[in-house]
C-alpha cells in the first residue's frame, strides 16, 4: 500500500489552497495519506491541515529556523521526513516547483512535475511542451517524489479529523540563505487561481491606467484579474498577475482573455478553463481558435458595453 | 569570479508541436531548434555582471548530441569565454543532467551556476535546484533580479505570492525567469569571433555520471481537443451566449 507525504505550504499560519488539490491527487494514488507542516509554530496550520479529508494524520516539526519556507532549508528536513514513504507530494506552486527537486536529489531520484492525473500509483499524466503535449510516464522504483498541476486536481473537503504528531528532525540545516523581503501583492479580489471567473487583459490595454477597464469589468462580475505576459512586462501589472506556462496555471468557469492574441505559451494557462471568451479587434488572432466565445471588436468599447448590459 | 551557464538545445519556442501518431513523442524532424529561451537570459545575465565588473570568466556547459555545438556557439557569440559540451545521444533527464553539472561546477570551482527555470520542451523546472541540493549550497530559483556583492548575492525571486528577496552566500545556484533581462540580439562578427573560441568536449563518464533509466515514458499523446467555439457578431449576442450557458 501507498504511504503518501503530501508537503504543506503557508503563510501567515494559513494553509494554501494548493495543498487540499495535492491531497487529491494523493487520494487518487490510493492509500495512507500524512501531511507535514514545517513551521515555527505548526499548531493552527496543522488544524487546518488535519480537517482536509483522506489525511490520516498531520507531521509537525516546529523549528524558528522554518518561519520563513526557504527550499534549502526545509529540503533536509522533509528528506528525512520521507522515510517509510512511498510518495512525497508537492502542490505545483512556486514553492513546490523550488523544494520539490532540492528534496528528490536528495533522496536520488527523479521528480514527476506537474502531475495531471493518476493512472496508477507510478503513472501519471503530465504536460510538456507548454501542454501541446501530454505524456503519460511511469516513476523509477523508489520514493516518488512530484508536485501536482494546480488546474488538475478539485480541492477536498474539510470534514476530516485527522492526528496531529509533533515530530523532530536532526537533519543538519544550512545558513547560506537568508529571507531578505517580499513584495506581496494585496488584492482584495478573487484570488486568481482559485476564482471561478478571470479576466485577464493584454498587451492591447497600452498602459497600467487603461487597465482600469479590465478592473471594472473584473469587479461588475466578481472575477479574479491576469494578464499576459506582454501585459506583465510592459509593466501595466504585476508580475504575479501572468497567466501561462511560465505564469499561472487556471481553471475557472469563465475565463476572458482581452486583447490577448493567444500565443502558445498563454493558452498553456488556460487549458483548463471551463469557457473560453476573446475579445480581440483581429479577426485571425489566434485566441479565437481556442475560444468558445468570440467577438471581434475594440475592447475599449466593448469592454465597458458588456459591463453595462451584464 | 567564475560563472557557469547550462544552455539547453530545445525545439524553438515558435514551433507548434505535433504528436507522432505512434504516441513515441513528437515531432523534430526538419523542426527548427534554439537555446532554450530561460538559457539566452542566463547567458544575457552572466554578461552583463562581467560588464559590471563582477565576473572575470564565462564558461557555457550544454548536455546532448553533436547538434548541440550550434547552441554552445550561439553562448560564445552572447561572450561566453569557452565552452564544455558534455556529448550524450540518449536521453538526459534532469537528475542525471545535475549530477554532471554539479561534477563540472566544482571541477571548475566556478562561483555562480546560471541556468535557465525550466527547459520548454520537458517543462521539468528541477535541473537548478537539483544541482544546488547535491552540492548542499544556496539556491534561487526564478530570478527576475540579481546583485552580487563580493562573496554573496541579492536576488529577487517571482513567486506566485509576489516578489522576493533573498541574500545567498556563493557559491549558489540561480535559475533565471523571463524579467530578470532581454537578452541582446547576436551580431555577425561576435557570430564569427565564437566559431575560434574553444570547445571541450566530454562524456558523462568523463564527470562520473551514468545516465540512469529514471522516468520512462509510455506515451506522448496530443492535449484533449477544446469543442469549436462559436463567433459573436455584438454584445448583445454575446451577452445573450453567455446566459445561454448559465454562465452569468
Ligand atoms: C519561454 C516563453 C515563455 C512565455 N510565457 C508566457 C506566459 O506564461 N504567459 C503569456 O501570456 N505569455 C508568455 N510568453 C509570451 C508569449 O509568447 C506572447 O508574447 C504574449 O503572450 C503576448 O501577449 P499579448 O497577447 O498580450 O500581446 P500581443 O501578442 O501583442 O497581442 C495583443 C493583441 O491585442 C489585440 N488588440 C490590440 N488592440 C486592441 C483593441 N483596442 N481591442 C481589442 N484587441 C486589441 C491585437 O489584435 C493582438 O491580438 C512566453 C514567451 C516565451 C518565449
Ligand atoms: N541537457 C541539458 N543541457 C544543457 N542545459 C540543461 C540540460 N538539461 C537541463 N539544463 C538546464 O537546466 C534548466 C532547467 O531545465 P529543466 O529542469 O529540464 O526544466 C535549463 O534551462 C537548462 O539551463
Amino acid at each position: 500500500m501507498s504511504k503518501i507525504l503530501v508537503i504543506a505550504e503557508h503563510s501567515d499560519g494559513k494553509l494554501n489552497a494548493g495543498v487540499a488539490k495535492a491531497v487529491a491527487a494523493a487520494q487518487k494514488i490510493g492509500g495512507e495519506i500524512a501531511v507535514a507542516v514545517l513551521a515555527a509554530d505548526g499548531a493552527a496550520v496543522a488544524a487546518q491541515a488535519a480537517k482536509l479529508d483522506g489525511v490520516a494524520k498531520v507531521v509537525v516539526v516546529n523549528n524558528a529556523a522554518n518561519a520563513y519556507p526557504i527550499a534549502a532549508v526545509l529540503a533536509p528536513q522533509i528528506a528525512e521526513l520521507a522515510a517509510g514513504y512511498t510518495h512525497v507530494l508537492f502542490p505545483g506552486t512556486t514553492f513546490g516547483k523550488d523544494l520539490a527537486p532540492r528534496v528528490a536529489a536528495k533522496l536520488n531520484v527523479q521528480q514527476v512535475s506537474d502531475i495531471m492525473a493518476v493512472h496508477a500509483p507510478n503513472q501519471f499524466d503530465r504536460p510538456i511542451y507548454a501542454g501541446n503535449a501530454i505524456t503519460t510516464v511511469e516513476a523509477a522504483a523508489g520514493t516518488v517524489v512530484a508536485t501536482v498541476r494546480q488546474a488538475s486536481f478539485n480541492a477536498v473537503g474539510e470534514g476530516g479529523s485527522a492526528a496531529v504528531e509533533t515530530v523532530s528532525v536532526s537533519a543538519a540545516l544550512p545558513s547560506h540563505t537568508r529571507f531578505v523581503k517580499i513584495e506581496a501583492q494585496k488584492s482584495a479580489r478573487p484570488d486568481l487561481q482559485a476564482a471561478s471567473r478571470v479576466v485577464s487583459g493584454g498587451r492591447a490595454l497600452g498602459s497600467s491606467e487603461n487597465f482600469k477597464v479590465i478592473y471594472d469589468f473584473a469587479d461588475k462580475i466578481g472575477a479574479g484579474v491576469g494578464a499576459s505576459r506582454a501585459a506583465v512586462d510592459s509593466g501595466y501589472v504585476p508580475n504575479d498577475m501572468q497567466v501561462g506556462q511560465t505564469g499561472k496555471i487556471i481553471a475557472p468557469e469563465l475565463y476572458f482573455a482581452i486583447g490577448i492574441s493567444g500565443a502558445i505559451q498563454h493558452l498553456a494557462g488556460i487549458k483548463d478553463a471551463r469557457t473560453i471568451v476573446a475579445i480581440n479587434k483581429d479577426p485571425e488572432a489566434p485566441i479565437f481558435e481556442v475560444a468558445d466565445i468570440g467577438l471581434v471588436g475594440d475592447l475599449f468599447t466593448v469592454v465597458p458595453e458588456l459591463q453595462g448590459k451584464l | 569570479m567564475k560563472v557557469l551557464v547550462s544552455v539547453k538545445r530545445v525545439v524553438d519556442y515558435n514551433v507548434r508541436i505535433q504528436v507522432k501518431s505512434d504516441g513515441s513523442g513528437v515531432v523534430t524532424d526538419g523542426v527548427k531548434f534554439s537555446m532554450n529561451p530561460f538559457d539566452e537570459i542566463a547567458m544575457e545575465e552572466a554578461v552583463r555582471l562581467r560588464e559590471k565588473g563582477k565576473v572575470t570568466e564565462i564558461v557555457a556547459v550544454t548536455i546532448g548530441g553533436a547538434k548541440n555545438e550550434e547552441t554552445l556557439r550561439s553562448a560564445l557569440a552572447f561572450g561566453a569565454d569557452r565552452a564544455i559540451h558534455i556529448k550524450e545521444e540518449g536521453e538526459v533527464q534532469p537528475l542525471t543532467a545535475a549530477k554532471a553539472f554539479a561534477a563540472v561546477l566544482k571541477k571548475e570551482g566556478a562561483q555562480l551556476f546560471l541556468c535557465g527555470k525550466q527547459a520548454i520542451d520537458d517543462d521539468a523546472n528541477q535541473t537548478g535546484q537539483m544541482v544546488a541540493s547535491l552540492l548542499d549550497i544556496a539556491q534561487a530559483t526564478f530570478a527576475s533580479k540579481v546583485e552580487v556583492d563580493g562573496a554573496k548575492a541579492q536576488i529577487t525571486r517571482e513567486i506566485d505570492a509576489g516578489l522576493e528577496t533573498l541574500e545567498v552566500d556563493l557559491p549558489a545556484v540561480v535559475s533565471v525567469d523571463l524579467r530578470l533581462n532581454e537578452p541582446r540580439y547576436l551580431k555577425l562578427p561576435d557570430i564569427m569571433k565564437a566559431k575560434k573560441k574553444p570547445i571541450e568536449t566530454i562524456g558523462l563518464g568523463d564527470v562520473g555520471v551514468t545516465a540512469e533509466a529514471g522516468t520512462k515514458t509510455v506515451k506522448v499523446s496530443p492535449p484533449p481537443a477544446r469543442a469549436k467555439g462559436v463567433m459573436v457578431k455584438t454584445v448583445d449576442e454575446l451577452v445573450a451566449a453567455l446566459k445561454s450557458k448559465g454562465l452569468v
